[in-house]
């Protein structure tokens, strides 16, 4: 696929942004169906089957059905994006992802005028995943976005990093990304998005409500129930790296901000 | 016999080589987050592994006293030296937090009173200050009976700090609470009546 640097997410008032290496972004994770340690899923993530890979696109579209990777690939425009990457539990890092928008993928399986909300779900197998036998989470992990969020051109799907395969670790082999919301948004290992016109369950919402609410925006004015969401550590400082301040829609305002227009953010963190 | 052979053990075991081998992890520790041993993001890690070593401290405190009573075995001479190494991880981590992780004094404060599991791990490191404090042969003399009522709030001490990892987790997480369970667990063996000993104490 044609590779296009320079998209106007990449722009920084501060400079350019400087991506973390490979290394980081790959051993440091949070992907539970793995373990709940940061390096869980880096250990144990290698026993995931990402050969052959559908992900099912149904309810409110025009051509439902099980769609395979390599046949949504032959279609879609792989590019470079590089992104902030904010956790909710206030690291952060730069990562430089490869993939193709969201909406791409949406325009193949034809959204019907009624949908407003796109529904994602993680891969479910207890067999190659350690950390599904506990009931950390209602397995399996699922995600949604409103779909304005979704079409909107920063929201991708990712299939790689430095442009190498996506590591299992990391949602291979085709994983959300939406850079302006926390990192658990960015649901890994989609199998299934369904279009529907209902706001979906979210994972995390399920979990504790009070503290993960649907919309999960880079917020520095809200905070989390049980930290400051004011700044953020940059993974790879080391012990002594200084904390930065998170920007609001982690720095990407001018192309988001609208969506939200007249929305109280407090409310609807 | 493993009685006799490790109450022998724990008579011949001066404590300086326990309170030797108790802080080494501190600096081990350190050097690993210094040169990457610790992962990517070593002040998350560090604070967790001063914390993680504190709360097994205070739980192996915990167990002298039904060891001796159940097991008949003797480490009584190592309690202070497990209680006041509990004490010196509890501050390296609260030091962690407070120089490596928040880094804004402003912001501190506010964590303390706005965030309920920061509340409760002051409070258990609050609550240890007075037990550090009185450590001392003096003190133990001076204080007399009142010196065992007022460390019974080691009980307290180790209930906070199992809470403040119970609560610090995201999601349903099991290790917790099984330090939490650990914790429940001594403190019940407490509860039992002490009527008649299981096993007669080794002379001390």
């Amino acid at each position: 696929g044609a590779m296009a640097l320079g998209a106007p997410a990449m722009a920084q008032e501060d400079g350019a942004l400087r991506p973390n290496s490979f290394e980081e972004i790959s051993s440091y994770c949070n992907y539970y169906e793995f373990g709940t340690g940061k390096g869980d899923p880096s250990a144990n993530a290698h026993r995931l089957t990402t050969e052959p890979w559908s992900v099912t696109i149904d309810g409110m579209v025009d051509r439902p059905g099980d769609y395979a990777l390599e046949d949504i690939l032959s279609q879609m425009t792989i590019e470079d994006r590089l992104y902030r990457f904010r956790c909710v539990e206030a690291w952060s890092m730069v990562v430089p992802w490869n993939g193709f928008e969201l909406a791409d993928l949406l325009e193949l399986a034809g959204v019907q005028s009624g949908a407003r909300y796109a529904a994602f779900e993680t891969v479910y197998r207890p067999e190659e995943m350690p950390g599904v036998r506990r009931p950390v989470l209602d397995w399996p992990y699922v995600e949604g976005l409103r779909l304005d969020e979704a079409l909107n051109p920063l929201t991708i799907m990712a299939t790689g990093i430095y442009g190498k395969p996506l590591p299992n670790q990391n949602g291979a082999p085709l994983r959300l990304v939406v850079p302006w919301k926390y990192g658990f948004k960015s649901i890994k290992s989609v199998v299934r998005i369904t279009l529907t016109d209902k706001q979906p369950p979210t994972a995390w919402n399920k979990a504790n409500a009070r503290e993960y609410g649907f919309y999960s925006n880079v917020n520095p004015e809200v905070d989390h129930p049980r930290w400051s969401q004011a700044t953020e550590r940059e993974i790879g400082g080391g012990l002594f790296a200084k904390r930065k301040p998170t920007l609001m829609f982690n720095g990407y305002e001018d192309e988001v901000a609208a969506l939200y227009d007249g929305m109280d953010l407090k409310a609807n963190f | 016999m493993l009685v006799d052979g490790l109450n022998r053990a724990a008579r011949r075991v001066p404590t300086w080589v326990v309170y030797l081998a108790l802080a080494l992890p501190a600096p081990w520790f350190f050097w690993l987050g210094l040169t990457g041993g610790l992962g990517v993001e070593p002040i998350k890690a560090l604070e967790h592994e001063y914390g993680e070593l504190a709360l097994k401290l205070l739980i192996a405190g915990l167990c002298v006293t039904p060891l001796r009573r159940f097991a008949g075995v003797n480490l009584l001479k190592f309690r202070r030296a497990i209680g006041l190494m509990a004490f010196f991880y509890v501050s390296a981590h609260l030091l962690v937090w407070l120089v490596l992780d928040v880094q804004l004094l402003g912001q501190i404060w506010a964590d303390i009173v706005k965030r309920p599991y920061i509340t409760v791990g002051m409070a258990a490191f609050v609550l240890m200050i007075p037990l550090a404090a009185t450590s001392t042969n003096r003190s133990i003399r001076a204080l007399g009976a009142r010196w065992r009522k007022l460390h019974r709030l080691t009980y307290m001490v180790a209930l906070l700090g199992a809470l403040h990892f119970v609560m610090l987790v995201k999601g349903f997480q099991l290790e917790p609470l099984v330090y939490m369970g650990l914790v429940i667990g001594l403190l019940a063996l407490r509860a039992i009546p002490k009527g008649r000993p299981l096993r007669q104490p080794v002379t001390s």
